[in-house]
């Protein structure tokens, strides 16, 4: 299959380990990933905030950048993210026609159609949950709200992650519920944004996972960043980095701060 | 509905942060608002004010999971949960389309019926209209059942101003009046409060309470009832909300758990009823639906143990005066929004709130309104438009849209399927679009602008991104971020920043391709 990647504008600048991970793994699997260089955002972030104005240029690009794979140059667009996918899928097409541009809605409409998030992707796209991966580590999942609410994925992530060998799979404590990330909300509620995540760390903590793995990066920026605040000695690695991982070329483990780094007290 | 149900036992810590050690002290931490669906600061100070107290934060957790737990077990034993939500949803969706036609019907059948039909188009005319019946009947005393419509208007506090006394029977909703205070959950409006605080408030406030009071839920319960039934006996007139009113018919119907709505329903002679134009249902068949859906979504019951209806008068059974109240108050500004009024659907069964991580964290009165949660967040600031609720960022209604992380557990559970998300977002943009009128400089636009411009092309945003990777050294030893300069800092308060990695995807992808991938 020949697959296009929308790497997301966070995992393209702050986390490129994930997009890496996902081009690797679907090299491996046998498909072509194609990278168009004129995408940048999907345009959530916009969205989300309430400056749909804003956001319209943006989505305009990422559906003109992946127009061709309404008309066959693609199999299929990929995304690494649960929540950017659903952007793509559920609010893509509002914003344009919100702006009057009924046809940009209708190629964003079609566009969404060939549009997974990896998981998706794997298991109801390709046909795979074995994807061949070795990680002999212990790793906790947090299903991220939008890939669980909005999109569905339901068990895709954990089927793929159950399959990897030598993994010591455990499960999340409240795992469904927000991390209290929220995009801008955790800027414009900070306090209560950070009140969730206190309630997430202790539960990710309390597993003694080594990693905390999840299909949003954004989402894993937050509680990284709060398990890192806290020197909980946990990392954090995106679903793609654990599934690309092999024997021969194995995924390290994250750097972690621990209490037995130095210096500041968490809070 | 009304219940008993997730009082919690834990005690408060006693620093005396709820106040109310001196007999004339108002318990409650908030007092009568003059709009009871605007008040206190902006939900993000508000908010950062309710999550000081942990005591709040333990009880509210303990008895939303408490909550949770009971409504996802009744609703997954039945099989055709999803089909009754869609049929729920579509009846509500026709009900707001012919909205004007089935309320004429009502009228006209409750009317047929011996009852009498008001219109009131904002909180002032229908607390006029509920007081000048009190009076005609010379009644000092009003009995009321459990009920947000009067709630929302503020017919107690105007009562008492007219010098007659509305006395709360639903046990949560007497507590709440008892002590001063503002009701915190559509269902269980106490659920701010302890047994042991409960206790307090009875000996103090309650007049007729056993010197002895133990805060055991059975004994304060038994004191409620003494001094309730003493009420019901001699109240002349009782004012009730309507969970639903069928047009066809003109019935009403109240559902609840206590039986002290049963008795106001029953036993005084008049009957106000005050509703919302929004809560009809077209045909008496259609209750059928509500009835499975409500009280598995709010006390997670099976069933509830009183539903009363009632049809107009019956000559020598129960009130022989009716008076049914319909109440606009903001209802029809909402309707006339495509997006924003399938919030008019709402049957106020609470599990929007007992699901949301954000209501769990900061208790129902951050949201300033008599309407908290989700559907606080998308009813408050609709209902107050015409009063500058959606004008922007000078009204603290307008910081509602923004309380949710978007995380989608409310639309989940909704028994009439609202998509508060998509509401959510949708009022934000509104909010948004009013400020930009305003010549006054807004960071979040220029930033968002700004934002817009790099993100919407891929050249631009590649220079950005390799910009950043300038910022790697940032990190430190250990590649993260811990202190940034504001607006940074409200992140790295609690959070750290990873520092941008020295190569940007794009970078890396560019090699990948030169080496002609891996393959
Ligand atoms: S919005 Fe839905 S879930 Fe929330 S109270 Fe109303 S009916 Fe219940």
């Amino acid at each position: 299959m020949r697959i296009a990647l929308a790497a997301t504008c966070i995992a393209d600048t702050l986390f490129p380990g994930a997009p890496r991970a996902t081009v690797r793994l679907l090299e491996r699997l046998g498909h072509d990933v194609v990278y168009p260089r004129s995408q940048a955002c999907c345009g959530q972030m916009h969205i989300n905030t309430g400056y749909v104005d804003e956001a319209v240029p943006v989505v305009r690009n990422h559906v003109q950048t992946f127009a061709p794979v309404a008309d066959g140059e693609w199999d299929a667009v990929v995304i690494p993210s649960g929540s950017c996918t659903g952007s793509v899928r559920h609010q893509q097409a509002m914003v344009c026609r919100r702006a009057g541009l009924d046809d940009l809605a209708a190629t964003a409409d079609a566009v969404a159609a060939k549009t997974y998030e990896l998981s998706e992707l794997l298991v109801d796209v390709l046909g795979v949950t074995d994807v061949g991966a070795w990680f002999p580590h212990r790793v906790t999942y947090h299903p991220t709200c939008h890939s669980l609410r909005m999109l569905g994925v339901g068990e895709r992530p954990l089927r793929l992650l159950r399959a990897v060998e030598d993994i010591d799979l455990v499960e999340l404590p409240e795992a469904e519920s927000c991390c209290g990330f929220g995009g801008t909300f955790a800027l414009k509620n900070a306090d209560t944004s950070a009140a969730m995540l206190a309630d997430k760390t202790a539960n990710v903590r309390g597993t003694g996972a080594e990693v905390l793995t999840a299909g949003d990066m954004s989402c894993l920026m937050h509680i990284g960043g709060g398990l890192s605040r806290e020197r909980a000695g946990v990392g954090t690695l995106h679903l793609a980095e654990i599934l690309a991982s092999t024997r021969s070329e194995p995924t390290a483990l994250p750097r972690a701060r621990s209490g037995a780094d130095s210096v500041e007290v968490a809070r | 509905m009304s219940t008993f149900l997730g009082i919690p036992g834990i005690r408060r810590r006693s620093d005396g942060a709820t106040g109310g050690d001196a007999p004339d002290e108002p318990f409650g931490p908030v007092p009568h608002p003059d709009e009871p669906l605007r008040w206190g600061d902006a939900f993000p100070a508000a908010a950062k004010q309710t999550l000081r107290d942990d005591q709040l934060r333990a009880n509210l957790g303990h008895a939303t999971r408490t909550i949770r737990g009971k409504r996802a077990a009744v609703v997954g034993e039945v099989p055709d949960w999803e089909a009754l939500r869609d049929a729920g949803s579509a009846v509500k969706e026709q009900v707001m389309a012919d909205l004007p036609d089935l309320l004429a019907r009502l009228e006209e059948n409750v009317t047929a019926r011996g009852g009498v039909v008001h219109w009131a188009r904002d909180a002032a005319e229908a607390n006029r209209i509920v007081t000048e019946i009190a009076r005609a009947k010379q009644a000092d005393e009003v009995v009321k059942v459990k009920s947000m419509a009067t709630q929302e208007i503020g017919l107690n506090e105007h009562l008492a101003d007219e010098g007659i006394a509305a006395i709360e029977t639903d046990l949560a909703e007497l507590i709440v009046q008892l002590a001063d205070d503002m009701p915190s959950h559509i269902l269980v409006p106490a659920i701010h409060r302890n047994r042991s605080e409960i206790r307090d408030i009875f000996r103090r406030r309650m007049g007729d309470a056993p010197e002895d009071l133990s805060d055991v839920p059975r004994e304060l319960a038994m004191a409620a009832r003494a001094h309730l039934r003493r009420k019901f006996l001699s109240a002349k007139v009782a004012v009730s909300g309507a969970n639903f009113g069928v047009a066809d018919t003109g019935t009403l119907a109240v559902v609840e758990s206590e039986g002290n709505g049963r008795m106001c329903l029953t036993m005084p002679e008049t009957l106000v009823t005050v509703m919302g134009i929004e809560k009809l249902v077209p045909t008496y068949d259609d209750l059928e639906v509500f009835l499975q859906l409500l009280p598995r979504s709010s006390t997670g019951e099976r069933m509830n143990p009183y539903t009363s209806l009632w049809t107009g008068v019956t000559p020598g059974d129960g009130p022989q005066e009716f008076h049914l109240v319909l109440l606009d108050n903001g209802r029809t500004d909402v309707l006339a929004d495509e997006v924003g009024r399938s919030a008019l659907h709402c049957i106020r069964c609470s599990a929007c709130l007992n699901v949301c991580p954000v209501y769990e964290r900061v208790g129902g009165h951050a949201y300033g309104s008599v309407y908290p949660g989700p559907i606080g967040a998308i009813l408050t600031p609709q209902l107050t438009a015409s009063s500058g609720g959606l004008s922007g960022s000078d009204d603290v209604n307008s910081s509602l849209p923004y309380a949710s992380t978007l995380c989608g557990a409310c639309y989940d559970v909704c028994p009439v399927k609202i998509d508060i998300p998509s509401i959510l977002v949708d009022l934000r943009a509104r909010e948004v679009d009013a400020d930009r009128s305003r010549s006054a400089v807004d960071p979040w636009r220029a930033a968002m602008k700004a934002a817009s411009w790099v993100m919407s092309d891929g050249g631009r945003f590649g220079v950005a991104g390799r910009a950043a990777t300038l910022g790697h050294a940032l990190g430190g030893s250990d590649g993260v971020v811990s202190h940034a300069p504001p607006p940074a800092s409200a992140w790295t308060r609690s959070r750290d920043l990873p520092a941008p990695p020295k190569q940007t995807f794009r970078q890396w992808m560019a090699e990948h391709e030169k080496d002609g991938g891996e393959r």
